[in-house]
């Protein structure tokens, strides 16, 4: 993973310093709260219902053991004992107090690790592929791309007080799993017919009030070209943006209102002045970014285990936690893992203080030390190998870090909602433990196979719900907790935004409203049929009328 | 008077900053030989203003793109831009796109609300001068330029980025 040299630490050191002396200056009374508010939120602090809350940077999910441990240790001193996964594969941690902030961020520097740009109208942590540098339909390594943006990016003196917030993804990989078509910015490396490495650049993707999938400004982006591209983009965003309505200041609105053409063309005539300058990307900083990002020292292997073999077959659970759990690697003998942090009666991607430590132990033993956060909420251990998956396995079972349920219904996404936050309108965390509870049955979450169900306590779609195969959505009707469902959303490479089935549903219907829905789709899907094409094939229409018959 | 800082010290201010929506009658009227205008009122009254043999800089607000200027941003001395709000981020670009699109070398002056921790960022954009109110204080403000000794990226004040020179 990328090693911090002394400019990197030095940048890390002033921002520290000068946050403490903005939070000092701030509890003097020498900043007011509106004017504090943006420097809090460009170092990762939220004021919530409850307590701050501290959204820690993990740059593109990508955390060592040494930093998880790291974490463990916040979340014992600093907080209750547990933190939380993002849907943009960052840690968060609920309960620390402001005062003791400078010396939690001093705590972080310490592992590299920062809350810089976590929140705020500025361009957020850049997300990407959990499998990258593993997955066996790799077309580039999205890491050294992301870190590249990841440093042009950080203290961008021009992008600092943009319309609103600003979230860049990037996918080196046949399947998308970084949801990058409802990203700001969209980047899809491919090569050219010459063998050339490139970028498909899309824009205007969001999700939010008004859900859009992004639209090509960009067929190929030749390399070099990136960051004074990225330039152009943001430039026109900053200036054409709107500023006088929150809920229509993404660039997504902007995009819409020009027409993707019109837009295309301001970026270009803005990228002419900045094309081929000094911002243009050098072979040496890329060869440079790529050096952190090798292979890690694999082992020749065999890509079957006679004991792995054997435990499938012997242990039924085993068997489960291993199909659902476990990808296949680029490198003979290798598997990716998956811990599904989902399970019941916990919230969706907490982890405790322990966990943490157990599995910043199990990377040590097993996956060379790193580790990655998933935009799904859970946790991936890139290069194990396949030989120690049984040992694993049962390792996790004694931590609760076992639960098979990577892709099924349960694996649900979910935003920590009422409980947590203050823009919430609803609840999510009680909806996902509902719908885990009534669908509780390993056999059952089998059969109906792969789907997504993704839950956002509001409009603001952290939970992602406008791309889940089935979206829930807590609204608020005259005081009252009501919850929309959306059907046929898919983050992909063919996404898309899910339909609203229809009229709202109070808390408790909405386990039997899933249980409705599933029931169509079991009853009408064809051979092999995921949950998803099936809905295509037979729209929404099915759907509605089984639930609101029930219902009225 | 507001104060203006410059080079990173407090320096005398001589220029007169004409308010928005002023008539061109007042400006007119006025005993002063540095006039700070607001853009449309020079786009407008161009031909009388420079009868007047006073020395004009212009303002933009954070609506007015420095597009709108149809001649050379050189021939004039100070080029201001207006912050509404600390909160609308526009003029950064705007000073970024002056310098290095219209290669204005003149005084970049940033006005309106601006905060102590912007200062580095404006500077990093093309900003050469602040102009505050008269009772902001100046060693707090002074003190904004040195947050950070390095940035990852190419800017006006800094065109080389990081990665050419580490």
């Amino acid at each position: 993973m990328y090693i911090y040299d002394d400019y990197d630490h030095k940048m890390l050191e002033e921002r520290i310093i000068q946050f403490r002396d903005q939070t000092q200056r701030f509890l003097a009374g020498l900043i007011t709260p509106e004017q504090f508010l943006p420097l809090r939120l460009q170092n990762g602090l939220y004021i919530q219902r409850l307590a701050p809350m501290l959204r820690v940077a993990v740059p593109y999910g990508l955390l060592s053991s040494t930093q998880l441990r790291k974490l463990a240790s916040i979340s014992r001193d600093y907080d209750k004992g547990y933190a939380h996964l993002s849907t943009r594969q960052n840690v968060q941690f609920n309960w620390p107090k402001l005062e003791q902030l400078p010396d939690l961020l001093e705590e972080l520097a310490e592992v590299s690790m920062h809350a810089i740009q976590t929140s705020g109208n500025c361009i957020r942590n850049t997300t990407t592929d959990q499998f990258a540098g593993s997955s066996p339909n790799e077309i580039e390594d999205s890491r050294p791309w992301c870190e590249i943006i990841r440093q042009w990016s950080t203290f961008h003196p021009e992008f600092a007080y943009l319309p609103r917030k600003f979230k860049i993804a990037v996918c080196g990989t046949e399947v998308d799993q970084a949801a990058t078509q409802v990203h700001d910015i969209g980047l899809y490396i491919l090569k050219n017919d010459k063998g050339e490495l490139g970028f498909k650049v899309l824009v205007g993707g969001g999700l939010g009030r008004t859900p859009h999938i992004g639209q090509v400004i960009c067929d190929f982006l030749p390399w070099r070209h990136l960051l004074t591209y990225l330039d152009a983009i943001m430039r026109i965003y900053n200036m054409e943006g709107r500023r006088d309505n929150k809920f229509k200041a993404r660039i997504k609105i902007l995009v819409k209102e020009l027409g993707i053409d019109l837009f295309r063309e301001k970026v270009e005539a803005q990228w002419l002045f900045g094309k081929d300058g000094e911002a243009t990307l050098t072979e040496a900083e890329v060869a440079r970014c790529k050096s952190y990002f090798t292979s890690p020292a694999y082992e020749e292997l065999s890509d079957e285990d006679e004991v792995i073999s054997t435990a499938l077959k012997s242990d039924l659970l085993f068997q489960h936690w291993y199909e659902r759990n476990v990808a296949q690697h680029k490198v003979s003998g290798y598997r990716i893992l998956t811990l599904c942090m989902k399970e019941t009666g916990v919230a969706p991607g907490d982890i405790t203080d322990r966990q943490m430590e157990f599995v910043a132990d199990l990377a040590d033993r097993y996956s060379f030390s790193e580790l990655r956060v998933t935009h799904e909420q859970n946790l991936t251990l890139a290069d194990v190998r396949l030989k120690d998956l049984y040992e694993i396995y049962k390792a996790c079972k004694t931590e609760s870090l076992a639960t098979p349920y990577l892709g099924l219904l349960n694996d649900i996404i979910c935003c920590p909602g009422g409980d947590f936050c203050s823009l919430a309108n609803a609840k999510s965390i009680p909806i996902a433990e509902a719908i885990q509870r009534r669908f509780d049955d390993f056999d059952r979450l089998q059969e109906i196979g792969d789907i997504s169900l993704n839950i956002s306590g509001c409009m603001n779609a952290c939970g992602h719900h406008h791309v889940g195969n089935i979206g829930i959505l807590g609204v608020d009707k005259k005081g009252e907790e009501f919850y929309q469902i959306t059907l046929g959303g898919d983050a992909g490479r063919e996404a898309k935004i899910g339909k609203v089935l229809g009229p709202s549903f109070a808390q408790e219907k909405i386990p039997d409203v899933i249980e409705q829905v599933i029931q169509i789709y079991l009853s009408e899907r064809q051979d092999q049929e995921k949950f998803i094409d099936t809905y295509q094939r037979l729209g929404i229409e099915p759907f509605k009328e089984k639930v609101y018959a029930k219902a009225d | 008077m507001p104060k203006l800082i410059k080079d990173a010290q407090v320096i005398s201010n001589n220029w007169h900053l004409v308010e928005a929506d002023t008539g061109i009658d007042e400006v007119l009227s006025l005993n002063a030989d540095k006039l700070l205008i607001p853009v449309n009122l020079w786009l407008e009254h161009k031909a009388q203003l420079k009868e007047t043999g006073a020395e004009f800089g212009l303002w933009f607000d954070s609506s007015q793109s420095p597009d709108l200027l149809d001649e050379d941003a050189n021939n004039f001395p100070l080029i201001a831009l207006n912050y509404p709000s600390f909160r609308d981020g526009r003029a950064y670009s705007y000073a970024a796109i002056l310098r290095q699109q219209a290669k204005y070398e003149g005084d970049l002056c940033a006005i309106g609300e601006i905060l102590r921790d912007q200062l580095s960022y404006m500077l990093s954009c093309g900003f050469s001068s602040f102009l505050v109110p008269d009772d902001a204080d100046e060693a707090l403000l002074l003190s904004g330029f040195h947050d950070f000794s390095e940035n990852y990226q190419s800017t006006v004040l800094k065109p080389v980025p990081l990665f050419r020179r580490r």
